[in-house]
């Protein structure tokens, strides 16, 4: 729904004072992390270089790396072809061909599901879109292929990385594992319910 | 005279029959419906235009009815107040949508609709974010065979009736019907007795929701991605007014665009599932001449000279043994140049017709059940299967005052009296193809042959030249339906491998510099030719212009 001019909060710069002017404050209180850290890394254990690729660095499990298609209890892919993730990923990447499913719980599924991991720039936005959790971006960071074509990953590269990935336990921390998206759901479970939006 | 006030602003409406929802349109203002439908009765069943109605007396007083009544069913006169923005008509509106929505899957992802749903509009504009329903959705079973060419996915619909009435009413073979009651209520056909009347598919149109979906369409693309323009069909002569959707040079469904002027709101199967040999993968691609028996590729440049030096020669020999003949599926534009082209070989040089596809005879509806015509007629669907045969006899007798038919160039061509011959064709593959193998067979003696077409017949067997045609989709032009009423169309994909547009080609054959850009060269035509004279104006609007319709 619009927004009504009666929802909208109008918010000014606060002045600043006389020490704030000064700006001197805020530059040593800025400072005083910079010397932390640095503080750290030279006397403490912090010691924060790597040895790649000799060791293989632990990355964070929200970090947005290749792809996955997650499957389902039934080993099936998940996507329901809706062409979410491609019309919202802003490096046109995402290539799906749509077909009815040959599966009686589902309408329609996809035929290909093509990502090229060249063109992709790994926002992730194909992630938030999806409204069954179908796609996700795992750890997997370190991509090297010997063409262009071996960059496309179709729908059977991208369940093996959903394979391999479970198998690794490196299960990207979005997963909600056996749960369906927000839109498949009641709404008393998305806490819309309990919110109090504005009825007309 | 009279006027009308909307959220109080004051709209003339004249001396219009208008419902409700009619005039608050004049004045800006969308008052929501489903079941209401500008070429369909009205039931008033969906509730869904409820507003507050009353009447401005001449003294100026106000006097509004005491509860919400549908728009659709209320007639418009002078005074009518209408105010769709006070809590009882918003309340009204947000109620109908929270009952809608009871029942209705929230499958938005997998819809075909999601992007053009009026269910998803009106939720958006009047409607809630959530819903307060607790207990399960009824899921009645879908019904993937309804029609050849209509699905059904019954829990999505929301019991507007419009596909029934559109049976009913326009089709008149009341295929579909509601069976059952209340929140069960659903749309179905008798057993063995499928929607597969010509105008099934425009139940997909009429459908606010996703409940029927065109099979040709189903998970084809999401319509987000498509690209429109406005066309003109060219299955037939009634040239009905389309939305051409198209998306990465692919087309992908045609629908009905309203026009008064050609033919209301609707168009027939025939047309609206023809277009697949556009995207056809046999179509010729690039520009080929044949050589000891082979089609060899020359580049555009080459063989243009090459087509021109061959025609002039001929020409210069015995104008009227060169022959340009034009298909009915050339546009105006195409038509004009390649008869100036021929016409400037030699005065002599002759143009005729092509073939004139005609299949059966008109087809009208509304039918009664048993499939026979009844009056008055809603919508009709012509024999003649070509979009511009008036267009192009149009230009023929204004360059050579007769029209000289194609079996007579045929009947020439065997005695010996063609020695060039330029064969614009552009014909989709139908059944029984423009050419029959006699007639190609009495074109062989010919010495210079040019094939301009779209797919490969018994002509671009044995032509000397095949070049590659553009189809409806890919050019810019004009199209006289069988009334006389000429209509832009537009481009909506561009044409693949080395085609170019057939009024490109023409200009090279021209040695015209430049770009052949439709509308300059209507504006030429219209200057030059008196039929195309009130075509003069660059633009043709939404509807056409309807030339005058005494000839033919």
């Amino acid at each position: 729904m619009p927004i009504a001019a009666s929802d909208v909060k109008w918010v000014t710069t606060p002045m600043i004072g006389l020490i704030e002017q000064l700006y001197v404050p805020a530059i040593l209180q800025g400072l005083q992390t910079t010397v932390r850290h640095a503080a750290k890394a030279m006397f403490g254990d912090g010691a924060i270089t790597q040895q790649y690729p000799e060791v293989e660095p632990k990355l964070p499990p929200n970090y947005r790396g290749v792809h996955r298609l997650n499957r389902d209890e039934q080993g099936r892919v998940k996507c329901v072809a809706c062409y979410m993730c491609s019309t919202a990923c802003p490096a046109h990447c995402i290539d799906i061909v749509a077909a009815p499913s040959p599966w009686p719980d589902r309408e329609k599924y996809p035929e290909t599901f093509v990502i090229d991991e060249l063109r992709c720039i790994y926002c992730g936005m194909c992630e938030q879109a999806c409204p069954v959790d179908a796609i996700e971006l795992t750890t997997l960071f370190d991509l090297t292929g010997m063409s262009r074509e071996s960059m496309m990953f179709d729908k059977e590269k991208l369940l093996s990385v959903f394979d391999e990935t479970v198998k690794a336990g490196t299960d990207p921390i979005r997963t909600r594992a056996g749960r369906l998206g927000v839109a498949s759901e009641l709404p008393a479970d998305t806490g819309l319910a309990s919110s109090s939006s504005a009825q007309s | 005279m009279a006027t009308v006030y909307v959220n109080d602003k004051p709209v003339d409406i004249g001396n219009e029959k208008l419902n409700l929802i009619q005039a608050a349109q004049k004045a800006g203002v969308l008052i929501p419906h489903y079941c209401w439908h500008p070429a369909l009765t009205v039931v008033a069943s969906c509730r869904m235009c409820l507003v507050e109605v009353g009447e401005r007396k001449p003294d100026g007083t106000v006097v509004m009815q005491p509860k919400v009544v549908p728009g659709c069913q209320t007639p418009a006169k002078d005074g009518t107040v209408i105010q769709t923005l006070t809590s009882r008509a918003v309340d009204a509106q947000h109620q109908t949508l929270e009952d809608i929505l009871l029942n209705h899957p929230l499958d938005c992802p997998v819809c075909d609709k999601a992007g053009e749903c009026m269910l998803q509009d009106y939720t958006y504009q009047f409607g809630s974010a959530k819903s307060r329903m607790i207990d399960e959705k009824n899921t009645p079973p879908n019904k993937p065979y309804i029609g050849d060419n209509v699905t059904l996915f019954t829990d999505r619909c929301i019991m507007c009736s419009r596909c029934v009435r559109f049976t009913r009413e326009v089709a008149g073979t009341a295929e579909l019907q509601i069976v059952n009651r209340g929140h069960h209520s659903e749309i179905d056909i008798f057993p063995g007795e499928p929607l597969n009347n010509k105008l099934s598919t425009n139940v997909v149109d009429l459908c606010p929701v996703g409940a029927l979906c065109s099979k040709d369409f189903l998970y084809k693309h999401r319509v987000w991605n498509l690209k429109t323009k406005e066309s003109v069909c060219p299955d037939c002569s009634t040239g009905c007014s389309i939305h051409l959707d198209g998306n990465k040079n692919i087309v992908y469904r045609l629908r009905p665009r309203y026009n008064p002027q050609a033919q209301g709101h609707f168009m027939c199967d025939d047309g609206r599932l023809g277009y697949h040999y556009v995207n056809s993968i046999e179509r010729f691609l690039r520009p080929t001449v044949r050589r000891e028996g082979k089609l060899t590729p020359l580049p555009w440049t080459e063989i243009a000279s090459l087509v021109r030096r061959g025609f002039q020669s001929a020409a210069q020999k015995d104008g009227t043994s060169t022959v340009g003949v034009l298909s009915p599926f050339l546009t105006c534009e195409e038509a004009y140049l390649l008869a100036k082209f021929i016409k400037g070989l030699s005065p002599q040089a002759r143009l005729a017709l092509d073939s004139v596809p005609i299949v059966g005879e008109d087809d009208t509806y509304p039918k009664d059940r048993r499939g026979r015509p009844t009056e008055p007629v809603k919508f009709t669907i012509r024999a003649e299967k070509c979009p511009n045969r008036r267009g192009v006899e149009a230009i023929l007798r204004h360059f050579q005052g007769e029209i000289i038919s194609f079996e007579q160039v045929v009947r020439d061509a065997v005695e010996g009296r063609v020695q060039a011959l330029y064969l614009a064709a552009g014909y989709p593959p139908r059944p029984s193809g423009w050419v029959s193998d006699t007639q190609a067979q009495g074109l062989q003696r010919v010495p210079l042959v040019v094939c301009h077409d779209l797919l490969p017949s018994p002509v671009s067997n044995f032509a000397h030249y095949v070049l590659p045609g553009a189809a409806w989709a890919e050019k810019d032009g004009t199209f006289v339906n069988h009334a006389g009423l000429a209509q832009a169309i537009h481009w909506g994909i561009t044409p693949t491998g080395e085609v170019r547009t057939d009024g490109q080609v023409f200009f090279d054959l021209l040695e015209r510099r430049g770009l052949a850009h439709a509308p300059t060269v209507r504006k030429e035509m219209a200057a030059e030719v008196p039929y195309f004279a009130a075509l003069a104006g660059s633009d043709l609007g939404e509807y056409g212009i309807l030339l005058e319709s005494s000839q033919g």
